[in-house]
């Protein structure tokens, strides 16, 4: 187990060059502000429900950074949970699609006004559609690592998930047809740790001293570091998937982070202020360590701010889907 | 001629040269077994999973995600039950991603009773089944069927679920598969395992197998009759075809319709019969309350009522929480010969 590196004893350098650690810290304000905007839109009455991932940015942010990005087997998959904003802003995507997806628009380029915003799906970036259910995903992503496996070449899928859910058979099933003898697989299972499943702890429900210990039974390279710095985040993110492209194994990653705004909208959507910010301690290192100033954070929050507001007003007043589309996509047509 | 189990399994050897199916694999599916009913002998793609059917099912859905061509086994319906919300995953996968992506993957299962099972390998799955939509749903009769529909399965873009009459997978059929050899005793040297070690066998595949499709949602009229219509599938199709006989000896017309597929299935079919007949009994053997013939039963009184002589009726699986083991007890919770005759009889005497 890596020992949490603390910010605020840092006195050494930040180990990431400017240029990245700008870029880290744009996707966190970024995801921030969008995250933010989508609470405020169910707050005014213009979406049903939020789910999202404030407070997970800085492992989102680089989790996308470092993603192969593009479609079919040669590239990476992600088989996300609802709490992956982040990732889907640093793959690229335009935060309007989120708001769409929130005002369950038409023109929603995730479902079409089908499914709740943080459902993502993105295909043309290997991105399996998001569902509610948690930890479906982990079954699923054995089956994309062994086409790749079989393909050739250093994609790598990668399955994430949050602690709660590590309690159904799912992750077990990720666990053990991921290490199988017979055909190992190049998957990257990824825990995020909030310490909660909605408003239970999971001091109550959770023998296990870490999650990440249940990848030793089946001799899969195992850690859980820091998911609240970006830094480290990035730093072992990037050994652990080096490890799975070119070993073509498992590896099991626990990402310790915080929930910032509840569960979703159905425990309120409010600041939790008794969790740590990852945010605001990555922001007070930078201008600590003389990256950014405090006026260059605050012009570029604000611009997002903006930015969010005008994309919200244009998703607001966009058409809803179409009553007879229901009956669209239940097949496929032939190809 | 072929049982369906061989069916099956050379439906599969072309699909996988020549229908881009990947893995075929599921609990003892691949070498030494080859599926406990035979169904997977000898093929190139075939593999044992860990003994998970959720499992099992999210593998396949994430080898169609990442391009491949899964065809899945579960190796009794009776264990499909904790993949449930898989299965509506993977029907809803297409849907809920606005048609971003699709899924082409085959599940195969053994269903139904017949082999003296008891409560954990007789059960049904065609009703809870046709309740998952975005599945397609089908369920051959004969092993020719079993081909075609195989075929077409794996050629689909969508989720295909394969429902195997057990009782039905060892029963050889009337009509030759195209491409299998002229003697029973030789395609069985060719492609049935040895008993004993197999660890150097090979199958010889018949050479000249093809693409030989049976479209999904297409019935097939295989008696025609005038009086009343009986409406069938799987293990109580040929007990439909038996009773048609009996009673074509008591004079009574009675046209039979193995429906073959359950979803998008041939309305075309069951509608231009019953309104010919006026007269249709449906039977499964699948529990009874909220039934797939339920369904057709609504449909016809709602669609067809006009056309009807008598009311359409059900025969279909007692609804108790299991099959007993004992002989006794099956008989009496699944539709056997008699159960069928009688209905169809007493259905085509019905004066209002």
């Amino acid at each position: 187990m890596s020992r949490p590196r603390l910010i605020k004893e840092s006195s050494a350098p930040l180990p990431l060059d400017r240029e990245l650690l700008v870029r880290i810290h744009d996707l966190m304000v970024k995801t921030r502000v969008l995250e933010e905007r989508l609470i405020q839109m169910y707050k005014q009455g213009h979406g049903y429900f939020w789910i999202g991932g404030p407070g997970e940015e800085a492992f989102n942010v680089p989790l996308g950074l470092l993603m192969k990005k593009g479609q079919g087997p040669e590239y990476d998959y992600l088989h996300a949970h609802y709490r992956q904003s982040g990732t889907l802003l640093a793959l690229g995507e335009e935060p309007i699609g989120a708001l769409r997806q929130m005002k369950n628009t038409a023109s929603d380029p995730y479902s079409g006004g089908r499914n709740f915003a943080g459902h993502f799906s993105l295909r043309k970036y290997n991105v399996a559609p998001v569902s509610s259910p948690i930890e479906v995903q982990y079954s699923i992503a054995p089956g994309t690592a062994m086409m790749q496996k079989r393909v050739g070449g250093d994609g790598i899928t990668i399955v994430t998930g949050g602690d709660a859910g590590t309690a159904e058979g799912d992750f077990a099933t990720c666990l053990i047809w991921s290490s199988r003898p017979a055909n190992p697989l190049p998957v990257l299972i990824i825990v995020t740790n909030n310490k909660w499943g909605i408003s239970t702890s999971a001091e109550g429900q959770h023998g296990e001293t870490r999650v990440s210990e249940r990848g030793k039974a089946f001799n899969i390279r195992s850690k859980t570091i820091n998911g609240n710095d970006p830094v480290e985040a990035y730093t072992e993110l990037k050994e652990a998937m080096e490890y799975v492209r070119t070993e073509r194994k498992p590896f099991l990653l626990e990402a310790n982070v915080s929930r910032l705004y509840g569960h979703s909208s159905a425990s309120g959507a409010n600041y939790v202020s008794e969790e740590l910010d990852c945010l605001k301690q990555f922001e007070t290192r930078l201008e600590a360590d003389g990256v950014l100033t405090r006026q260059q954070m605050d012009e570029l929050r604000n611009r997002y701010t903006e930015d969010m507001a005008a994309a919200a007003r244009i998703a607001r007043d966009e058409p809803l889907p179409a009553p007879e589309t229901i009956w669209k996509h239940i097949f496929a047509e032939d190809k | 001629m072929a049982n369906m189990a061989q069916a099956i399994r050379m439906a599969l050897h072309y699909a996988e040269e020549n229908l881009g199916v990947t893995d075929i694999f599921g609990e003892d599916v691949g070498a030494p077994l080859g599926g406990v009913f035979t169904c997977t002998q000898g093929l190139k793609t075939a593999w044992n999973s860990p003994l998970d059917e959720r499992g099992i099912i999210g593998a396949a859905m994430g080898i169609a995600l990442g391009g491949g061509r899964p065809v899945a086994e579960i190796q009794f319906c009776d264990y499909v039950y904790n993949t449930i919300d898989l299965l509506k995953l993977a029907g809803n996968t297409c849907w809920a991603s606005n048609g971003d992506w699709n899924l082409p993957m085959v599940v195969r299962t053994p269903v139904g009773s017949g082999i003296r099972g008891s409560i954990y390998h007789s059960h049904s799955f065609d009703a809870t089944m046709t309740h998952i939509p975005g599945w397609k749903v089908v369920m051959p009769s004969t092993p020719l069927d079993a081909y075609g529909l195989l075929i077409s399965a794996c050629k689909e873009q969508n989720p295909v679920m394969f429902l195997e009459p057990k009782a039905l997978l060892r029963v050889k059929g009337d009509e030759r598969i195209p491409g299998e050899p002229d003697d029973d005793r030789a395609l069985s040297k060719m492609i049935d395992a040895p008993l004993g070690d197999r660890s150097q066998w090979k199958p010889q595949w018949p050479a000249e197998l093809e693409a030989f499709a049976i479209p999904i949602g297409k019935g097939k009229l295989l008696r025609e009759g005038t009086q009343l219509t009986v409406v069938s599938y799987g293990r109580t199709l040929p007990l439909c075809s038996r009773a048609a006989q009996t009673l074509a000896d008591e004079g009574i017309s009675v046209e039979v319709i193995d429906l073959r597929s359950l979803w998008p299935y041939d309305w075309e079919m069951i509608k231009t019969s019953v309104q010919k007949t006026g007269r249709v009994l449906f039977v499964n053997e699948d529990t009874e309350v909220t039934n797939f013939g339920e369904h057709l039963l609504r449909r016809t009184v709602e669609e067809l009522f006009y056309s009807l002589l008598a009311p359409p009726r059900l025969v279909a699986g007692k609804f108790i929480p299991g099959i007993g083991l004992a002989d006794t007890l099956e008989m009496a919770s699944v539709p056997q010969q008699n159960d069928i005759t009688d209905a169809l009889r007493s259905l085509a005497g019905e004066q209002p």
